[in-house]
């Protein structure tokens, strides 16, 4: 068959109606009567609610009704959460703070008014009487002795204790001739996807359905949660994700919002709209990261990596959101990285502290694991006076080993570390920029290499290791006329799967892309399905839409096989969207042919049903592994402190390339949101639990001006995981950046003695270290 | 207590009584229905709600909208004419400018200011021409390439149409 579209940098199909101003974000929906819900939040992080008094506000202009936690509380149950760890404490999180409130920005009461503007005017007129209690804000802090505890039911503050090992930790450590240790920190990072998350709700009382338009990654486990909040009927209940901003997973989750809005949809009979301020978004949508690592590498002097010992404190904010407890359960699975480590131990606390929830964050818990470990590597090579290229590929498993066991339980799919490593070596001109680095420094200038190689955990995932199911599901549904409508249970906002998913089936079917037609994200219309996230849509969802082709052509030819009267059906062959006799291609149908009579019905063959369209859900046997090299080139100046790039290579490998466009689109952005993390973005909480990095203002997410030119390759090593050979790329860049940025920034510190800092690398903290050494 | 405004948008006149403090991206959005024009901050930070104002790009969150009042207007959906796609959003769509589209219109609308003042910018220009709008998913990348393409294309239609006189 011939593939004119797979593989191809085609320009999305989507884009038309996003560039012309057409495309519909939840707030860009208006409904009948429709009201606007405005929220009040917590101004303390910890404190006693002693009263909530809401009557001026009820008396306000405009304004509809007004709800307390104590209004709300029998109807509406708690945001839920779906990780479940040994032992792991879950605190009661109600959609409305009741007696206490944890974090500054949890939701204490709801306006609902005529308009925006009053529905705001009306929150500043609740007086909330607070009795403030002494706040945590430091996970270190929050489980030591003496502590504020968060949620005083449990009298403590440790969420859960979580360990992994593989191996033979101790006999590791004994035989080795050298143990590096380091201490690092993983800030916590606010997602800032450019839409905030916004809900649309309308109650149709003839019906008994409610439909939820909210910003989210996963509608439809969005709706089973939410029919649970809301005890309705799950097919009562309608969750439309309309287009999308951004998510990265800051909309993979179940939010009180999504709850109360649609709460208030069916309590007021009137739709409501309630939009997220910028403000709310980074007090009150979950953040990202936040671990404390001590590591111990256990080597040998010619750089073999015998054992890695770790030491995480997760630092999980007030509740759990849906997977704040599973995310560092992921930099645990994948903290031997790319490299052959026969022996590992990883223990995993989790803190309460009083701050907005972590939970995934693109990456989600891999970056990481990828930057202790990649920090550590560059550790052992200064330690042992070895080039870090040559740790690395000392401790590669050879291509051949793959599928390869890892001390974590893993079997990645399929590899070749050195490849990737080699590629981008040559790309920058690594021996010679070694060479010039020497000779900058002799100049009193500092040039610092950065390398960082990895390998994530991709395409989430075999359902036995997902909390709500990891397969996806697609329907590809024939049209009487020929177009061909795809429903899918991924739910794309950004990555372009409509494109992807048009290239599958244009090629599958010998159809033009004009005539296929992806819809996703309406629970109304697609089947079940779990969402986009973790890499998995094109992977997952890419190999369900694969699958229900297949079946859809089998039928499609057993048809064709009958109207063109051959009775062996192996004998029939189609191609560039005919199907002809093997031995007489003269005797021939068009696919629309073959399509339309399987809907007219007038000579199916027997036992076959009309129609053409079939469904497949489709379970992977494992996760896959992309993985890749990543190198930074950076010159610091050491009056000032800042940071410039010279050159950044990133050479990715995710399996078989079906848009190469798309591909490079996900690695830029990720590599964007690594250099945010790497030099700029912390979010910082003072000591009161108050939010210092609260507006864009203080918490900078990178500019144009702030980004080097970003020059990428790919080794294509296909997964054995699904038939495309699709290892996923959505994340790839964010995992690989960080340390190669980092790396880069010490490697030009060396000649002062600096051997860590922690991110973000601000010139400021960059001066300093040098002045200190 | 409203007070009326004429506020000509995409080639068309408004009469509104608007309130004092309404915002004039809400009004886009809100009143005239023209919810191309996003919000991503209401703090002048984000670009996301950038429009032609006087052909000059402004973020219309930090205007009122009574102060449009008798200004010219141009959002995302006035960009297009008679179906044909302005050069600057064939580029974004050619070269991948966009992900998930939220930035996009404001993006195409600063990169419109740039490209009528330097029209054929450099990297480095074109950097700073887009500083103020922020882009969460494309790494800017494609968005740099995105209005090369649109200068270039920008450029050889004038020729051209030079050339035909
Ligand atoms: S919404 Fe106007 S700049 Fe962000
Ligand atoms: S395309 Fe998503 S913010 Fe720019």
């Amino acid at each position: 068959m011939g593939k004119k579209f797979v593989g191809e940098p085609i320009p999305r199909v989507e884009d038309h109606r996003l560039i012309t101003g057409r495309s519909q974000y939840v707030d860009d929906i208006v409904r009948p009567r429709m009201v606007y819900a405005a929220i009040l939040r917590s101004i303390y992080a910890h404190a006693r609610l002693k009263a909530v008094n809401v009557e001026k506000a009820r008396q306000a202009p405009g304004v509809i009704a007004v709800f307390t936690g104590a209004d709300v509380r029998e109807a509406i149950g708690p945001v839920p959460v779906a990780s479940r760890l040994p032992d792991l404490k879950i605190p009661k999180h109600p959609v409305l703070a009741l007696e206490k409130v944890h974090y500054v920005g949890e939701p204490i009461a709801v306006v609902v008014a005529g308009d925006r503007y009053l529905a705001r005017d009306a929150v500043d007129m609740i007086e909330v009487e607070y009795e403030p209690l002494e706040a945590v804000v430091d996970p270190e802090r929050a489980i030591a002795e003496g502590a504020p505890i968060v949620h005083e039911e449990f009298g403590t503050n440790v969420a859960f204790v979580w360990r992994l090992s593989g191996g033979d930790i101790e006999r590791a450590f004994r035989e080795a001739d050298v143990v590096v240790s380091q201490r690092m920190v993983n800030q916590r990072l606010i997602p800032v996807a450019m839409e905030p998350r916004g809900v649309v709700a309308e109650y149709l009382p003839g019906e008994g359905q409610l439909t939820v338009w909210t910003s989210t990654q996963i509608p439809h486990l969005l709706r089973t949660q939410l029919a649970t909040m809301l005890g309705l009927a799950e097919n009562r209940l309608r969750v439309i994700a309309p287009e999308v901003g951004g998510g990265f997973g800051s909309k993979l989750n179940v939010y009180a919002e999504e709850a109360l809005v649609g709460y208030l949809a069916m309590r007021l009979g009137r739709p409501v709209k309630w939009i997220e301020t910028r403000r709310e978004n980074f007090l009150s949508t979950t953040h990202g990261r936040g671990q404390i690592a001590e590591v111990e590498a256990a080597v040998k002097r010619d750089g073999t990596v015998l054992g890695l010992r770790y030491k995480i404190i997760q630092d999980l904010g007030a509740y759990h959101q849906l997977l704040t407890p599973a995310i560092p359960t992921l930099t645990g699975l994948m903290a031997t990285g790319p490299y052959k480590i026969p022996n590992l131990h990883v223990q995993i606390v989790g803190a309460f502290t009083n701050k907005m929830a972590t939970d995934a964050y693109r990456g989600a818990g891999r970056p990481e694991a990828t930057y202790w470990l990649e920090r550590m590597m560059d550790r052992i090579a200064g330690e042992l006076g070895l080039d870090p290229v040559q740790v690395r590929m000392r401790n590669f498993p050879q291509p051949e080993e793959f599928p390869f066991p890892t001390a974590s339980g893993l079997a990645y799919d399929s590899g070749n570390y050195h490849q990737a490593l080699r590629r981008a070596m040559e790309l920058v001109g690594y021996e010679k920029l070694r060479q010039e680095q020497q000779q900058l420094r002799q100049q009193g200038r500092y040039l610092g290499i950065g390398i960082s190689t990895y390998v994530e955990i991709c395409a989430l995932g075999p359902s036995p290791a997902l909390p709500a199911g990891g397969w996806e599901s697609a329907t590809v549904r024939v049209e009487p006329t020929g177009k061909v409508t795809v429903l899918t249970g991924a739910s794309p906002h950004g990555q372009g799967q409509e494109t992807a998913f048009a290239q599958i089936v244009a090629d599958e079917l010998g159809v033009e892309l004009a005539d296929v037609r992806v819809i996703h994200g309406d629970t109304a219309i697609v089947q079940y399905g779990i969402g986009t996230f973790g890499s998995r849509a094109t992977a997952v969802g890419g190999t369900a839409v694969y699958g229900a082709l297949q079946k859809v052509k089998e039928k499609a030819t057993h048809l064709a096989a009958h109207l063109l009267g051959e009775e062996n059906v192996a004998n029939v062959a189609f191609e560039d969207g005919h199907f002809f006799l093997k031995d007489n291609p003269e005797r021939r149908m068009t696919f629309h042919e073959v399509a339309l009579a399987a809907y007219l019905a007038k000579n199916l063959p027997p036992g076959v049903e009309p129609g053409l369209e079939a469904t497949y859900f489709f379970e992977p046997s494992n996760f896959t592994f992309p993985f890749g090299a990543h190198i930074a080139v950076v010159e610091v100046d050491p009056e000032t402190g800042d940071v410039q790039f010279r050159r950044y290579v990133a050479v990715d490998d995710c399996g078989r390339v079906l848009n190469p466009l798309l591909v490079d689109g996900q690695v830029h952005g990720g590599i964007v949101q690594s250099l945010g993390q790497a030099l700029l973005e912390e979010a910082v909480y003072d000591e009161s639990g108050q939010l210092v990095t609260g507006e864009l203002t203080e918490y900078a997410i990178p500019k144009a001006t702030d980004v080097p030119w970003l020059e990428t390759d790919r080794t294509e090593t296909p997964s054995p995981v699904n038939p495309l050979g699709i290892k996923g790329v959505g994340e790839a860049g964010t995992i690989a950046a960080t340390p190669a940025i980092v790396n880069a920034v010490l490697d030009a510190l060396a000649p002062f003695g600096v051997q860590h800092l922690d991110m973000p690398l601000r010139p400021e903290k960059i001066w300093r270290a040098i002045r200190g050494a | 207590m409203g007070r009326t405004i004429e506020v000509t948008i995409n080639g068309l006149l408004y009469r509104h009584d608007v309130e004092p403090r309404l915002l004039l991206v809400h009004y886009l959005r809100d009143v005239i229905g023209l919810t191309g024009t996003h919000i991503g901050c209401e703090t002048s930070l984000c670009g996301a709600c950038t429009v032609l104002f006087n052909g000059a790009a402004v973020k219309s969150c930090t205007l009122f909208a009574v102060q449009a009042d008798g200004a010219e207007i141009t959002t995302i959906e006035g960009l297009a004419e008679n179906g044909q796609l302005h050069p600057i959003q064939e580029g974004f769509w050619m070269k991948h400018g966009l992900q998930c589209g939220y930035c996009t219109p404001g993006m195409i609308l600063a990169a419109h200011q740039l490209l009528s003042r330097s029209p054929d910018p450099s990297e480095e220009e074109i950097r700073r021409g887009i500083e103020g709008n922020l882009c969460r998913c494309t790494g800017y990348q494609h968005i740099i390439e995105a209005i090369r393409y649109a200068a270039e294309k920008i450029r050889v239609t004038r020729e051209g149409g030079a050339r035909s006189k």
